[in-house]
């Protein structure tokens, strides 16, 4: 049987996935992309290949995407994250009118089409606001894991707000906030809020179109989702492993 | 002004600068390019444009002290400082030089370090940084007698003249342009005309020269052709396939900024237009094979030139209108020699920045159709607020009513620090993905 891969090479984790000739999910896997991002598409995909119990010469096709794109020699094709991740979403929830998708460098608002076509996109400019590295900055101030930040902000009630998307400005008001004993969870509680409002401020300049699936590592962060949730009105469609919908978008194309 | 400077110029324009000309023609020919197969042949009028372009900045270091100089910003009415005989220097374009030459981080650093802002422009932060510094690629600019600026484009125009001003302890003149709201009325071309009226005894006690009507009118007539002109070079690209791309029209549109009302600007545009006239009977594109047509919306990103042209051409893609390069055809109707200075209030009141939104998307809806644009990449300027606010809903509602795909890219005119490669990369590989090229 043909496998098909996809690679994408993210700024912080790389993911590989391989569907089977069906077009089914046969595996995955994530690595870091630490600093070279050849080894990392690499090392995912034998990963996912192990996992599949499959050879790399039963891989008919493979298509690489994220920032390392360039950096996968054995792909055959290279798309961007925006296709990759409409198409994967669109896959995975074929009502998606628009993917939301909070990667570690960088976030994206895509409105999507019929069969996973993308109709327009932004992305945050060339600053961190609004980005998986600002709760991963954030997390290392408020000595937290990054896993358990959602938690924790569920938790929590209180007012505090912080007033910048800017990571530097929000980290100096982290500081103030500390200094004057206010709970960590309400901290982390105001920063989702900060986040969520910076990109909430994107989805508006594409208008809002139901249904809206989440994607890239900050949509396992069950805050943020909630609280994105909250300003929608409208639930939000989020896949297991949300880290994946755009090499699975890479191996959909590769599919093609 | 001195004699001695006076007959120094004269020596430079009429030997210097005809032998210079002809050192740079006998060593540019030493350094042919690979010609890249994605373009057609480039236009042979390139190098008429060049040499105009460099005789006016290598004359300029010797008009200081043998005419009058005056330094102008892109929307001022300079045909009103024609009469007098002033040697005008554009800092946006002596800008956009440096940012093509790729020094704008170095000058815009220099304004930054004397307490100028990184929001600020970067054309105004080159200038400023020039003045601290005196760099330039020009060799050396001419210290001006005069400022004249309008806020017709911006209101950073006024606070950078007035530092100007300041630093060079000179008069400066600003023209007033109360902003298209909704229509210019009679009270504002009044409120205009009054300003001209009270700039002419500055202009004449700086210059030394008497305000001449007739001759006033004369230039009034040429910069009206010269633009005229210039509209028709822009509407040769409505032809498939275009023969110039908005890149190269880009650099064409230097004399019509700077040296507008001037008959050499007229003469230039003249021997272009023929050549680009003659490309189009002969089914001669740009780009050699034109297979999607685009508009560009703003200013150019002046030290990203040539990597845009390739990455565009090499898809079949070819830019073929532009809002910015329009700037300076759109509102020339109103121009009348019967009624110089009405007619200029409202020709300059007009211009695209000084306009409301809705003209502004008119505009573009009118240029999409006229040059059948299947696509619309708008550069989201850090330097130009006034250009660059609106482009969101503009895109929006171009998509919405036209069905145009578009692009935002965030970077800026000169300063190549507010450029990220990989974000305006992926940007414009995602809009390729959407035009299916």
């Amino acid at each position: 049987m043909n496998y098909f891969a996809g690679i994408d090479v993210g700024a912080l984790s790389t993911e590989a996935v391989i569907l089977d000739g069906k077009g089914e999910l046969a595996g995955y896997s994530i690595v870091g992309t630490g600093a070279n991002s050849t080894e990392a598409a690499e090392e995912a995909l034998q990963k996912a290949l192990v996992l599949v119990g499959r050879s790399y010469d039963e891989i008919k096709r493979t298509v690489a995407t994220g920032y390392g794109r360039a950096c996968v020699p054995f792909a055959d094709k290279k798309i961007t994250e925006i296709s990759c991740h409409a198409l994967g979403a669109h896959h995975l929830f074929p009502d998606t009118g628009t993917v939301i998708d909070i990667g570690g460098q960088d976030s994206k608002v895509i409105r999507v089409g019929e069969g996973g076509k993308v109709l327009d996109f932004t992305m945050n400019d060339k600053c961190a606001a609004g980005t998986g590295r600002f709760l991963e900055v954030m997390a290392a101030k408020l000595q937290v894991s990054l896993d358990k930040m959602g938690d924790l902000s569920l938790r929590a009630g209180g007012d505090v707000r912080i007033s910048s998307v800017c990571t530097v400005f929000a980290e100096s008001e982290v500081v103030s906030l500390v200094a004057q004993n206010h709970p960590k969870e309400e901290i982390i509680r105001a920063l989702h809020r900060s986040i969520v409002n910076r990109v909430w401020s994107m989805v508006k300049t594409l208008g809002v179109h139901i249904a809206v699936t989440m994607s890239g590592g900050v949509a396992k962060n069950r805050a943020v989702v909630s609280f994105m949730e909250e300003k929608l009105g409208h639930s939000i469609h989020v896949h297991t492993e949300p880290q994946i919908v755009g090499a699975l978008g890479a191996a959909l194309l590769a599919r093609k | 002004m001195s004699l001695v400077r006076n007959l120094r110029y004269h020596f430079m324009k009429d030997l210097g600068s005809p032998a210079l000309m002809r050192f740079s023609r006998a060593t540019r020919k030493r350094r042919s390019r690979q010609p890249n197969p994605n373009f057609g042949p480039p236009l042979e009028a390139s190098a008429r444009l060049k040499e105009i372009m460099t005789r006016h900045y290598f004359l300029s270091r010797y008009a200081e002290g043998a005419k009058p100089v005056a330094w102008v910003s892109s929307g001022a009415p300079v045909e009103l400082l024609r009469p007098f005989d002033f040697y005008t220097v554009y800092p946006e374009n002596h800008g956009a030089l440096c940012g093509a030459q790729k020094m704008g981080p170095e000058l815009c650093s220099v304004a930054e370090e004397h307490g100028y802002h990184q929001d600020l422009c970067s054309y105004a932060r080159i200038d400023l940084g020039h003045y601290f510094s005196r760099k330039t690629p020009a060799g050396k600019l001419p210290k001006p007698d005069l400022l004249f600026a309008s806020n017709n484009i911006c209101q950073t125009v006024v606070y950078w003249y007035k530092a100007l001003a300041h630093y060079w302890q000179i008069p400066l003149i600003l023209f007033d342009t109360p902003y298209n709201f909704e229509e210019i009325n009679g009270i504002d071309i009044a409120y205009m005309v009054r300003q001209f009226e009270e700039m002419i005894p500055t202009l004449e006690k700086v210059s030394g020269r008497r305000f001449n009507y007739r001759k006033f009118q004369g230039i009034i007539r040429i910069a009206k052709e010269a633009s005229n002109t210039w509209g028709e070079v822009l509407d040769t690209m409505k032809a498939r396939p275009a023969p110039m791309t908005i890149f190269d029209a880009f650099g064409h549109l230097a004399p019509i900024v700077s040296l507008r009302g001037l008959p050499v600007a007229l003469e230039y545009y003249r021997t272009l237009l023929g050549e680009l006239k003659e490309r189009v009977d002969r089914g001669m594109g740009a780009i050699t094979n034109e297979h999607k047509r685009l508009m560009w919306d703003n200013i150019a990103i002046w030290y990203k030139m040539r990597d845009l042209s390739n990455l565009f051409a090499a898809r079949g893609m070819n830019f073929v209108t532009a809002t910015y390069t329009n700037a300076w055809a759109e509102t020339i109707p109103y121009m009348a020699e019967s009624r110089p200075f009405e007619s200029m209030a409202k020709t300059y009141s007009l211009v695209i920045l000084n306009n409301n939104l809705n003209h502004r998307l008119g505009l573009m809806e009118r240029l999409i159709k006229e040059f059948q644009v299947d696509g619309l990449v708008i550069h989201s300027a850090r330097s130009c607020k006034p250009y660059s606010v609106g482009q969101y809903d503009l895109r929006r509602l171009l998509m919405q009513r036209l069905g145009v795909p578009s692009v935002v890219i965030e970077a800026d005119i000169t300063d190549s620090r507010a450029y990220s490669e990989e974000q305006a990369r992926i940007r414009m590989e995602a809009f390729f993905e959407a035009m299916g090229v």
